[in-house]
């Protein structure tokens, strides 16, 4: 029984791939308040600020099995990848695309789930409509880092941090950053939300900061009931 | 034909152990491969060297033990005067591996008269072959016999003899089972060993029917092979002629690496065109042509079925005995303009396909594909895969390989190394480190003392010309690494830096001379 329920599971995390509709890729809990849908499919998401924010946003996805691909980001660390459970084993670098960036992004999109690329510093706008083009009728998430993409679903940013563990004084060490990232976007993702988190946490990985004050400001009422009713019980 | 230890006589000869080419009796000589014996002269065997033995270990059983790596292009380019030979006496050379080759008999019976005149003229051949090698001159020890089937064959060598046609059931039935992989890692001999089946004959007497339906294809081959029967599959047949791959090289390409990476894709084409028509290869014929009309054709035969990756090693050791052997009347004059590959015997492709999960398998097949594309399109060495590997330096610790080639770590990251950063991982890492100025609150350069203490502390960090201010760190943390040897010691003191704007920086100050780089950020 248990066999076939994961057999089913793992079947249909793999055919989903190139399905309409297929369901989108999973995040890490601590981001699910800023994409509450997850990595859907077939979309653009933007990511500025930060190449652990990257990892975090692919490390459950890979660990499940999706591949990943970073194009155009030398300098990427294999420990801080793993840390955030991104699977080595399907992670693809393409490091110096060169003047054959956008070829090679197009055709990864073809096949692998998550193409993350810092585009070249002039892109022809040609180029950023044709390869979002891409991702949708391939179902697989294009993320854009760095650079300004227009037309992205979702736009992830950090915007601040700061580090614990180290003081003026020379002692301790960087155990973990405070961040507050947000996330604006367009349609059912148009109003800004925001997560406070930390990233890394201590020890690597992403954890949010205080999980019962982490839902949308508009919900803070039923929020604080929850404090409420979590202090009660 | 089969020459005995033939990776030890290549690694000997390339190696050019004083005596040891000459005159192979005097020195017991193992060939290793990953730490592990692949082969051992016969000296070494007798003093109980095995393969599969680990270094150490062999050389404890035999301490004069000469221990050599394993060279497999070597092994091609040596064999290559060998098959000439063979080819010189009989067409139609099949080229087990480097080493072992076999010849159809009969065309060649009939022409000599006898098959012993035939082994005469083989072993004169033979033995005439690597003395053109000029001053380098090669013992080889082969092995000759005759069988029914290339498997019946290359026992008969093994031990020198003739089987009469028909004979070779009753010949094979006292080897035991594990002569059918000799590797010795198969789980089929090992399972047949577990049945009880301990020679050929056990096996091959059980109902054909039912191995096939037990033990699958590989079983049913191994079965008639175990039977003494022509190796060739029941439902062997002539490919059609569209399964041809052909790789037209524009200019011409002199390179054997350069070939073999070019050649990657006609192999998948050719595997994937023959697994469209349900088949897959057990052996097949290699034509290369050059720009100036030479050609070398050679027959691979493979014990199973030919990969990708067999396909592509089978181009690249052809390639290597005809551009580079040791034979300079049959080197090639130019580049070489084409590559084709004739499957020539076929088999059913087996139930067993790549995953057990549904399709899973699939979705790792296409991304496999996009990134085989993307490498053909950027060059090779432009997409590579990360890996963990072992180090106290972050720049050590991530280690980015060509994609496609296996990730083996050079050192162990599991073990505890000392004095590397604890997690989390700075993200970004900087290579080669940038060199920056730290300096104090005095605007002096921030200097480590000879006890590893910072009299006057970090304040501003200097990045080309742009000045940070430092609002917390840490450190020192000195790393003596490699004191022992003056070429590979390095002694830096990490600090772990945070400006104002909350980056975080990891920096280096290497002593002595005190010169500052900025590693790593924590990005």
């Amino acid at each position: 029984m248990l066999d076939l329920a994961v057999r089913d599971r793992l079947t249909s995390l793999a055919d989903s791939g190139r399905r309409r509709g297929a369901p989108p890729l999973p995040v890490a809990g601590a981001l699910q308040p800023l994409l509450p849908e997850g990595l859907r499919r077939g979309s653009t998401v933007h990511v500025a600020g930060s190449v652990s924010l990257l990892f975090a946003l692919l490390g459950v996805a890979s660990a499940e099995g999706a591949w990943c691909a970073l194009v155009g980001l030398p300098g990427i660390s294999a420990e801080a990848a793993d840390e955030y459970g991104v699977e080595l084993g399907r992670l693809a670098v393409v490091p110096y695309p060169g003047p054959g960036w956008a070829t090679a992004v197009g055709a990864l999109l073809d096949a692998v789930d998550v193409v993350v690329t810092r585009p070249p510093p002039r892109v022809v706008p040609g180029d950023v409509r044709r390869l979002s083009a891409r991702a949708r009728s391939h179902d697989s998430v294009l993320v854009p880092f760095g650079a300004e993409w227009p037309g992205a679903e979702v736009r992830l940013h950090l915007r601040e941090g700061q580090w614990e563990g180290v003081g003026a004084d020379g002692r301790g060490r960087l155990s973990r950053r405070r961040v507050i990232v947000t996330a604006e976007g367009r349609g059912r993702a148009a109003q800004p939300r925001t997560a406070r988190l930390w990233l890394p946490a201590a020890g690597g990985g992403v954890d949010p900061i205080d999980p019962i004050r982490m839902t949308r400001p508009a919900h803070s009422t039923r929020s604080d009931s929850n404090v409420i009713a979590l202090r009660a019980g | 034909m089969w020459c005995p230890d033939w990776p030890v006589t290549a690694a000997c000869a390339d190696a050019g152990t004083p005596g040891t080419p000459g005159t192979p009796d005097e020195a017991p000589i193992a060939v290793l491969t990953a730490n592990r014996v692949v082969a051992c002269s016969h000296e070494a065997r007798e003093s109980g060297v095995r393969r599969g033995l680990r270094r150490r270990e062999a050389q404890s059983r035999c301490p004069e033990l000469t221990v050599l790596p394993r060279n497999e292009a070597a092994e091609a380019r040596l064999f290559e005067p060998i098959v000439l030979a063979l080819e010189s006496i009989a067409p139609g050379v099949e080229v087990t591996r480097p080493g072992l080759a076999a010849i159809g008999m009969r065309g060649p019976t009939r022409y000599f008269g006898s098959e012993t005149a035939v082994l005469h003229a083989l072993s004169r051949a033979v033995g005439a072959a690597p003395a053109q090698d000029g001053p380098k001159q090669l013992a080889v020890t082969a092995l000759i016999g005759v069988g029914d089937g290339s498997f019946a064959a290359e026992q008969a060598a093994r031990q020198g003899i003739i089987v009469p046609a028909g004979e070779s059931a009753g010949f094979l039935a006292g080897l035991p089972v594990s002569t059918l992989d000799p590797s010795g890692d198969s789980p089929l001999i090992d399972l047949l060993r577990r049945l009880g089946l301990r020679t050929l004959g056990a096996f091959a007497a059980l109902p054909p029917g039912e191995v096939h339906s037990r033990f699958g294809p590989d079983g049913a081959w191994a079965h008639r092979q175990a039977g003494g029967r022509d190796d060739r599959p029941l439902a062997a047949r002539r490919p059609p002629a569209e399964l041809v791959a052909t790789l037209d090289l524009e200019p011409p390409v002199d390179r054997i690496d350069t070939v073999a990476f070019s050649a990657r894709a006609m192999a998948e084409r050719f595997i994937a065109d023959l697994a469209g028509h349900g088949l897959a290869c057990a052996c097949l014929e290699l034509q290369v042509i050059t720009e100036n009309g030479e050609e070398a054709v050679r027959r691979w035969r493979h014990a199973g079925v030919l990969s990708t990756v067999d396909v592509v090693d089978r181009i690249r050791w052809q390639l290597e005995g005809w551009l580079r052997g040791g034979d300079r009347e049959h080197r090639p004059t130019g580049g070489v303009t084409r590559l084709r590959l004739v499957p020539i015997e076929t088999v059913p492709l087996g139930v067993h396909q790549q995953a057990l999960w549904g399709g899973s398998g699939a979705d790792d097949e296409r991304a496999h594909r996009a990134l085989a594309r993307v490498q053909t399109l950027l060059g090779h060495g432009s997409v590579l895969t990360p890996m963990i590997d072992g180090g106290r330096d972050p720049l050590q610790r991530t280690r980015l390989v060509p994609w496609g080639d296996t990730p083996v770590p050079e050192h162990s990251p599991e073990q505890p190394w000392p004095g590397h950063l604890p997690a989390p991982a700075p993200s970004v890492l900087i290579d080669p480190p940038r060199p920056v100025r730290v300096l104090d609150a005095g605007g002096r350069p921030v200097t480590v003392d000879d006890r590893g203490v910072v009299p006057q502390p970090p304040a501003q960090l200097v990045v080309g010309n742009e000045a940070r201010a430092v609002t917390a760190w840490a450190g020192p943390w000195p790393v003596d690494e490699r004191w022992w040897s003056p070429d590979a010691a390095t002694r830096v003191v990490r600090f772990q830096l945070v400006d104002v704007a909350g980056h975080a920086y990891l920096v280096a100050c290497s002593t002595p001379g005190d010169r500052w780089t900025l590693t790593a950020t924590y990005d």
